[in-house]
């Protein structure tokens, strides 16, 4: 198969504008003779669904919480990026390319990457426009902040909560298409699988979760919005009900998987202290800005934090990056954590975290000023532990946070099966291999509000001739029925363990081996222990009740079920490329620092697998990047 | 530490509901509520029996899915949290916990804690919003909104819809989660033009959709996670007044 | 202005605030009429009994008293099918612990406004319709004497004591009844809003005083301790 990624000729800077002003167009009166699926009703999703709603297109919106407002996109926290220059302080479109694909250790397409940087100016206007209220300085203009891997201040923010304003907006413009009869919202309604005919995506299979019932939609396009499955490892940021099964199921259906394996680990988040535990909460990446990470440089120290004198802490961060320090990009200070903490020093009860400390912080600037900037990072911190930041340090560990891999799409944010987009953390597209903060933000906008919408019109109007489908079409029932023997044999099983279980052996195992960093012998044992655990899921799983009715359980249970596969694959990805870039840190490739090695001559591409069937191997189609308009250079942040 | 639960089992919409007694053993006093809720639920599960269902998504306080009554107070007994954020320390070791959904006449119990809150986005829906279309805006920094203005127009849009102001109030009155909206888009210059008629219609939806009268009890800003002022309610008091005096 | 608007939850609410305020104001005056039962006797007698009459007989006053009619009735009819939809909409929990995060006067507005509402009828009936339509006798300048009638109203202790225990329901109803009532009309200014609340106590502490003070001073000076 041959990877067309459809980039526009010409200089980086016209290509979107050459884009849109050749790309088809839908005539008004024809739009809503057009209708389109879109799963997600996260930042992209919604965005993607108001706006195409509003151009009069007729939209069928899933999501499976019972709120479209509920989407994960409303934990972000930080803020939203954008070249707007505001602060005079040297930001343009270019620089902020520059910044994101070296933040994405040169692994990303160009042509994509300029497009975000050039989208992000109009987005501010529009979510201003919303109602989302950003931070202001005291006479009236936006204010920003600076962030992680960057010289400029272009962080938009609504003080912790950008992702709820940001999501809010789109929510509510969401709504009012809504209102309007131009979006029919289906909320508690799960994907369970993609309706392929004649080679194009028509539709999807859902299942009522409120009922049980499974349904069909038919459609013209089918937008995948489904946000990222970093929740695979089980412990991590992200909310209980995110999930890989839609990407997954349309990725049986044809849709290639771009570099599945690239999951960013955020390094401020706070520990697991128990296994009971089910999440990791996100403490901002802002806190590194005053906090100062140590471990002690004694093993096996009993001591409280504060009583373990200066010169016997270990500021390894200072010690290894000293130019950027407690500020190092995330890939980089996540595996230096884990460094320190597989090395046996890591602190708290389960000895897997480590400190970070605002005592210099609190001595220099007064405990008023770092109340009035973190107050209420410091507080939520005390809600979840009990422990007083202020007073001592905050235990800090690395957790799973963000896909940068997901669904090949090519410039259009087409996968390899017609008709069929994904958009925002689904798919593979600007991060490379690694994500800048406060870029998914923007990047699930920018896809919903300004890019989708022009190249799903290039799509559309090339069916506007064809057939229309129904869902009473053959491969409709090929669908359903699929659908339904899944869950029948998920029932049937009636094991000893339950889905959870599963999930947390999974995500353990998958953390050790193909987490922070990752070695061919760790993989290779990780691929089969992922098979045996896929085994005894089939054979041990018990769900309860039946799948007629609201059961939270066998909704787990199918997602573990697409995960175990998930896993697997990226596993074959890690193992597949040998260099370290970005998040993706083999340990055969690395520096005698310990720094990631980059092999640019075997290894400039993006990986795209292909299903071949539940025991065969997947098959790896490589997209070259080229990069004609930058020089790669080694990512260095000594 | 040990724990007795009564929690509310009801298998769906139509069917009646009832208390039922679970006790727990090995309870962590780090654990959240809702992880302890799931180490119930995996014992269940293994006994053969039916797991509770109930609501949670981000178990970080910010989705608003999470909600239910504990010991008879909206997402527990401290304030300013969901329940997701609330953790075993809050309780004693051996204590009776009493768990039931939300309930009002409004949010209609679908399984066990469960609940149906669309009520709130048919109110959103109404007019919850400002009809901005994609690409119509101006360049942002040629809106001025003073640094107070955005303030507290947050203050008013942080609402995360959880619900627990109708399941506080004694008359579940929606109008601290309307207000909010309505006061959040009436305080930005960019949402003040459509104020009138967002006010009417919002207001409007929010009666048909079956929620009580507000009685200023207050009890809503006590229980909401995000702190939600009262005052939103006056300003939308106002804003509908005003509106339904001046309508054509 | 359509119907629909006026059936509204919050209209509802604005006639009861509306009508409350009145009441509010209503009562300052009635207050201070009757603070001239605290003077010297003889002073007292001539004083209140002039008040009394004009206030029966001028056209201005009338209007006004029409319009006090109104507010109780309204106020009291409002409340009434405000509280039969919350009660058909509210929710019903088996443990129900939510008396912690609001006082309990604002929760049972209903059961204080009842015995208000019964207070009022014995207390129209004892003045009021006595003034009106019941045989009074005259004092020495002509006008009816209700100055006597008061003091032989308060004759009883146990009446004093139902007259003062009316006025404590009162006060509880007033603390909550002002706040709510200047939110309900919209009052959303923070440091305003706060300044009304402030008022809002100041006034009903003055209002329970001063009519809790009246009967017991008559009854103490007449009858009491002090006679």
């Amino acid at each position: 198969m041959e990877l067309d990624a459809k980039i526009p000729e010409g200089p980086l800077e016209d290509k979107w504008s050459f884009y849109k002003a050749h790309a088809r167009l839908v005539n008004p009166a024809n739009r809503k003779k057009l209708p389109v699926i879109i799963v997600g009703t996260g930042l992209s999703g919604a965005s993607a669904a108001a706006s195409l709603a509003e151009q009069g297109y007729s939209v069928q919106s899933f999501c499976f919480q019972d709120s479209a407002r509920r989407a994960h996109s409303v934990a972000a926290q930080g803020g939203v990026n954008a070249a707007k220059n505001y602060q005079n302080d040297g930001d343009s479109v270019y620089r902020m390319f520059y910044d994101t694909l070296k933040g994405g250790d040169f692994r990303a397409r160009e042509a994509n990457v300029y497009r975000l940087a050039e989208c992000s100016l109009s987005l501010i206007d529009q979510a201003v426009a919303q109602g989302v209220p950003f931070a202001r300085e005291y006479g009236g203009y936006l204010s920003n902040r600076s962030f992680g891997g960057v010289q400029v201040s272009r962080t938009f923010y609504a003080r912790g909560q950008t992702g709820q304003q940001l999501l809010l907006g789109a929510y509510q413009s969401l709504m009012r298409q809504v209102e309007l009869g131009k979006v029919k919202l289906y909320s508690r309604h799960e994907m369970l699988d993609l309706v392929v005919i004649d080679g194009k995506a028509k539709g999807i299979i859902a299942r009522n979760l409120d009922t049980g019932a499974i349904e069909r939609y038919a459609a013209e396009a089918v937008v995948i919005a489904t946000g990222g499955f970093g929740k695979i490892y089980y412990l991590s940021t992200l909310a209980m009900g995110c999930n890989g099964s839609a990407i997954w199921r349309a990725h049986k259906r044809g849709a290639l998987m771009a570099c599945p394996s690239w999951t960013q680990i955020h390094p401020t988040c706070l520990p697991q202290a128990g296994d009971y535990q089910s999440k990791l909460t996100l403490m901002s990446e802002s806190l590194r800005n005053d906090g100062r990470i140590w471990v002690p440089k004694l093993t096996d120290e009993k001591r409280a934090a504060n009583d373990i004198p200066e010169e016997e802490r270990d500021y390894y961060l200072e010690r290894r990056y000293p130019s950027f320090g407690n500020l190092a990009p995330r890939d980089i200070s996540s595996r230096a954590a884990k460094e320190r903490i597989d090395a046996g020093f890591g602190v708290g009860t389960q000895h897997n975290a480590v400190y970070l400390d605002f005592s210099k912080a609190i001595k220099e600037q007064g405990l008023d000023k770092v109340k009035e900037k973190y107050g209420n990072l410091f507080s939520m911190y005390k809600k979840i532990t009990a422990d007083d930041a202020y007073e001592a340090p905050m235990k800090i560990s690395p957790a799973a946070h963000f896909s940068m891999g997901g669904l090949w799409v090519d410039y259009e944010l087409m996968t390899t099966i017609p008709g069929l987009f994904a958009v925002g953390e689904a798919n593979f597209a600007d991060h490379g291999a690694n994500r800048l903060g406060a870029n998914s933000l923007l990047q699930a906008c920018v896809d919903g509000y300004f890019i989708l919408p022009y190249t799903i019109a290039n799509y559309l109007a090339g069916e506007l001739k064809a057939e229309k489908v129904s869902v009473k079409h053959p491969q409709f029932e090929v669908a359903e029925r699929e659908v339904t023997e899944q869950l029948e044999r998920l029932m049937a099983i009636k094991g000893t363990k339950t889905a959870d279980q599963f999930h947390k052996e999974l995500g353990k195992l998958l953390y050790d081996k193909c987490g922070l960093s990752r070695s061919a012998a760790g993989l290779n044992e990780a691929i089969l222990g992922i098979q045996k655990l896929h085994h005894e899921f089939y054979t041990q799983l018990i769900v309860p009740g039946t799948a007629g009715e609201i059961n939270a359980e066998l909704e787990k249970a199918g997602r573990v079920a697409d995960y175990l596969e998930i896993a697997e694959l990226m596993c074959h990805d890690a193992l597949s490329r040998e260099e370290s870039c970005g998040a993706h840190f083999r340990e055969e490739y690395q520096t005698a620092d310990g720094e990631a090695l980059r092999n640019d001559e075997k290894f400039c591409y993006v990986s795209a697998w292909e299903w071949t069937g539940t025991d065969a191997a997947p098959v790896l189609h490589p997209e070259p990047l080229v990069f004609e308009f930058i020089k790669l250079s080694v990512r260095s942040y000594t | 530490m040990k724990i007795h639960l009564k929690i509310w089992r009801q298998k769906n919409a139509a069917a009646e509901g009832k208390m039922v007694d679970y006790d727990l053993d090995k309870v962590d006093v780090h654990m959240s509520f809702l992880e302890m809720m799931d180490t119930l639920n995996e014992q269940l599960i293994l006994k053969g029996e039916i797991p509770v269902e109930f609501d949670h998504d981000c178990r970080e306080g910010i989705c608003g899915a999470c909600g239910m009554m504990i010991n008879g107070q909206a997402h527990g007994p401290v304030a300013g949290l969901t329940a997701c954020q609330l953790h075993m320390r809050e309780f004693k070791d051996g204590e009776t916990i009493y768990v039931e959904p939300f309930r009002a006449l409004a949010f209609p119990v679908k399984r066990d804690l469960k609940i149906d809150r669309s009520a709130f986005d048919r109110i959103i829906q109404s007019g919850g919003f400002i009809s901005a279309n994609t690409g119509q805006p101006a360049e942002a920094n040629t809106l001025l909104v003073t640094h107070e203005e955005a303030e507290s127009a947050f203050d008013s849009a942080a609402c995360i819809g959880c619900g627990a102001c109708v399941a506080t109030c004694k008359n579940s009155s929606a109008a601290l989660f309307t207000s909010a909206k309505i006061s959040h888009l009436a305080k930005l210059p960019q949402g003040e033009k459509e104020t009138a008629k967002r006010v009417l219609k919002m207001v409007t939806r929010m009666d048909a959709e079956g929620f009580g009268h507000c009685s200023n009890t207050e009890a809503c800003e006590v229980k909401c996670p995000q702190g939600i002022s009262v005052l939103n309610i006056a300003r939308m008091n106002w804003e509908y007044t005003k509106a339904a005096v001046l309508k054509d | 202005m359509k119907v629909a608007i006026l059936k509204s939850t919050l209209s509802r609410k604005n006639l009861m605030a509306l009508t409350g305020l009145f009441l509010c104001f209503f009562l300052v005056i009635h207050l201070l009429g009757n603070l001239q039962l605290l003077l010297p006797a003889e002073r007292a007698e001539g004083s209140f009994n002039y008040y009394s009459d004009l206030l029966s007989g001028n056209i201005f006053i009338m209007m006004i008293s029409y319009v006090l009619y109104f507010s109780l009735i309204a106020h009291a009819v409002d409340a009434l099918v405000i509280t039969l939809k919350n009660k058909k909409v509210a929710a019903k929990y088996v443990y129900d612990d939510r008396k912690q995060v609001s006082k309990w006067y604002s929760r049972n507005m209903g059961i204080l406004g009842t015995i208000l509402l019964i207070f009022l009828v014995l207390h129209f009936k004892d003045f009021w319709y006595l003034y009106k339509f019941g045989a009074v006798p005259v004092d020495k300048e002509g006008y009816k004497n209700l100055y006597v009638v008061v003091l032989y109203a308060f004759k009883s202790w146990w009446y004093v004591l139902l007259y003062v225990c009316a006025m404590l329901a009162l006060g509880y109803h007033l603390l909550h009844g002002f706040k709510s009532a200047v939110r309900t009309l919209g009052l959303y200014h923070p440091r305003y809003a706060s300044y009304v609340q402030i008022f809002g106590v100041i006034y009903s502490y003055a209002i329970t005083i001063g009519f809790s003070v009246i009967p017991v001073y008559v009854h103490l000076t007449q009858y009491g301790l002090w006679n």
